[in-house]
């Protein structure tokens, strides 16, 4: 009897003490914690893996997305967020809320790339309007065949792949094409996984589907980059390096960004190295994971603006296409 | 005339004896092409999974690595130890628990419309959707009591999860002991705890068993509430050892670390652009297989050695 009691006791003690322990243990041990866009993270993961190995600092990386990432930094529960669109203003209001200010640091370029099946001759080429026509609202169950979109393309029918409309490429997407964030047709199939998105359309030979350039980039043999003419007049441009360097790869290259808590970077030695190191040694990690760095201007001032921690967002809570960085960073005050 | 008549009454029942005999074994063709559909798609999945992950399967380092941005150098080894971990709360959790809630049910609660009630319950908190109880986790766990996005949340909320397939999986097994059984044990002057302990626990401990670890086999391959309450995707670290080398040898610190588990792993890989990181998911997929077929397998074992030790 007294042995049972021994026993049972010995487990419920083990349980209570389950529940109490954590609390009273949590570490004084320095962590920066990472949260955020899936876009950014092949970024943050390449750095965070290098920055450990080469001071022993911890670092986790969490991919919430960057809505589901905002929502904890500005409770304050993550050092650095990563983001592929630009801080909202209810966001803003959030953070502001409990009193998280932050600094916003574009890190690198991503362009999103329109690709086609590599059956397909005729759309190698597109404009910026020819893409609305075929995206916009309006053309929900309208525009169902190539030449509605251009009168000298065949009478077959097209079948469109995106992103899912919780996703930043989405947003970004719309935004520079149909001229509204979120705003799309709907009768596409929409996955958040980019990989069933290239599957769809290296199986179809009327799809047109678009992601980040990382994707196009691993699957070049089986697709085809449409060359993206942002005006009438303007050359037809593909997707790189170069042009997204260059800025002509217009509308589609978009910055992706940090936002380092302006706290935690003022008193964290360890957050503060690790932004150090993220801006000064991420150009090679950017590249290996098909990202386009930052050109050396454009990186100098972002690392001066580090410098000077400077707190706040030069998008003043709106997404906006086409901005210049040293722009950007010039309008924080 | 008589032996006519039943000449052919004879041959009627030898008639329909035959065509029952043929029902039957049109039936047994169907129900083996039932199971073969289930199994062929299991194995169909199961080799093609070992095929695309096999290169990394037999490589040592792919259990002894940290995740990576190369997909050579990324191993699981953050996922297998976070997967360990929290299974182990989950089971610290949920198995005293359910059992005593099981034991209480079937032996002690007195039959009633609340005892109904709390029956209908748990029957119905096991057919809730995983992620309500990953919200549930998020409010309660990671706000209220402030536990953060750690091993104990995940453990917790895993637990909560399993908690309602342990009390049907114990109470079906204590209700098949025969009532004869009790009946003898009071005959002899036991009191009602002695009859739980010392004849109940013991006969239906198989059968509890086999509810436990599937529940657990169910748990380790969860990812929606393990998302919903905050795992981390890259950790290159391990969380402290629970056991220390000074006393009191043991550390609880390990309960509040961050965490990764495979199948948030896997998905990472899974949706990375590269090829070669789906051999990396492909072969994730096949260890967190494997480890459930070895949980099921000893289940399976466990509840027949048991069974063979019980004697009436």
């Amino acid at each position: 009897m007294n042995y049972q009691f021994t026993k049972y006791s010995s487990i419920a003690g083990l349980v209570a003490s389950l529940f109490a322990l954590p609390t009273m243990a949590v570490a004084a041990e320095k962590i920066v914690k990472i949260d955020g866009s899936s876009t950014v993270y092949p970024i943050t993961e390449a750095v965070a893996e290098e920055f450990q190995k080469a001071t022993k600092t911890k670092v986790t990386v969490g991919v919430s997305g960057t809505g589901g990432g905002f929502k904890k930094f500005c409770r304050g529960e993550t050092d650095v967020q990563n983001a592929s669109r630009p801080i909202l203003q209810k966001e803003i209001d959030a953070c502001k809320e409990a009193g998280v200010q932050f600094i916003e640091l574009p890190v690198a370029y991503d362009a999103l790339t329109v690709v086609i099946n590599p059956q397909n001759d005729f759309a190698t080429k597109m404009t910026a309007a020819e893409l609305k026509k075929l995206w916009e609202p309006a053309a929900q169950g309208k525009v169902k065949t190539w030449n509605q979109v251009n009168a000298a393309w065949p009478n077959t029918p097209v079948k469109l792949y995106g992103p899912g409309a919780d996703s930043g490429t989405f947003d970004y997407f719309t935004e520079a094409i149909v001229g509204k964030a979120k705003s799309s047709r709907g009768d596409f199939t929409a996955s958040e996984d980019d990989n069933v998105l290239v599957k769809g359309v290296v199986g179809d030979k009327g799809a047109l589907g678009y992601f980040g350039y990382a994707y196009y980039e691993e699957n070049q043999d089986k697709l085809t980059a449409v060359a993206i003419i942002e005006k009438a007049g303007k050359p037809a441009v593909l997707p790189s390096k170069a042009t997204i360097e260059d800025g002509s790869y217009q509308p589609l290259a978009r910055p992706i960004f940090i936002y380092v808590n302006a706290t935690a970077a003022a008193f964290k030695p360890e957050v503060k190295a690790f932004v150090n190191y993220y801006l000064e040694n991420g150009k090679p990690l950017i590249e290996e994971v098909k990202y386009v760095a930052l050109p050396a201007k454009e990186q100098k001032a972002v690392i001066a603006h580090w410098k000077a921690l400077k707190p706040g967002s030069g998008f003043g809570g709106k997404s906006e296409v086409g901005v210049k960085i040293e722009e950007l960073l010039a309008r924080i005050k | 005339m008589m032996n006519k008549q039943q000449t052919k009454n004879l041959n009627e029942v030898r008639a329909m004896i035959q065509r029952h005999k043929l029902n039957d074994y049109i039936f047994s063709i169907i129900g083996l092409l039932c199971l073969m559909v289930g199994l062929i798609t299991l194995l169909t999945l199961f080799i093609d999974l070992i095929l695309q992950g096999y290169p990394k399967l037999l490589s040592l380092s792919f259990y002894t690595d940290f995740p990576s941005r190369r997909a050579s150098s990324a191993g699981l080894l953050s996922a297998l130890v976070g997967s360990s971990l929290v299974m182990l709360v989950t089971f610290l959790s949920a198995v005293p628990m359910g059992v005593m809630a099981a034991i209480y049910l079937e032996e002690y609660a007195p039959k009633n419309w609340f005892s109904d009630l709390i029956e209908i319950n748990v029957s119905n908190l096991a057919a809730v959707p995983s992620i309500i109880y990953g919200l549930l986790a998020l409010g309660l766990f990671v706000y209220i009591l402030d536990l953060g996005q750690s091993i104990v949340t995940a453990g917790l909320t895993l637990g909560l999860l399993i908690l309602p397939v342990v009390i049907v999986a114990t109470r079906e097994s204590i209700r098949s002991i025969p009532i004869a059984i009790r009946e003898a044990a009071y005959a002899v002057g036991a009191t009602k705890w002695q009859v739980v302990y010392d004849h109940v626990i013991k006969y239906s401990f198989g059968g509890i068993l086999t509810g436990v670890i599937i529940g657990m086999a169910r748990a380790i391959g969860e990812t929606a509430p393990i998302i919903t309450i905050g795992a981390l995707t890259f950790i290159a670290f391990l969380p402290p050892s629970p056991v220390t080398t000074t006393a009191p040898f043991l550390n609880f610190e390990w309960l509040s670390s961050g965490f990764t588990v495979l199948p948030i792993q896997m998905f990472s890989w899974l949706s990375r652009p590269s090829e070669a990181f789906h051999v990396n998911a492909a072969a994730a997929g096949v260890i967190i297989i494997l480890v459930t077929l070895i949980m099921n397998g000893f289940a399976i074992r466990m509840r027949y050695k048991m069974r063979k030790n019980i004697k009436w």
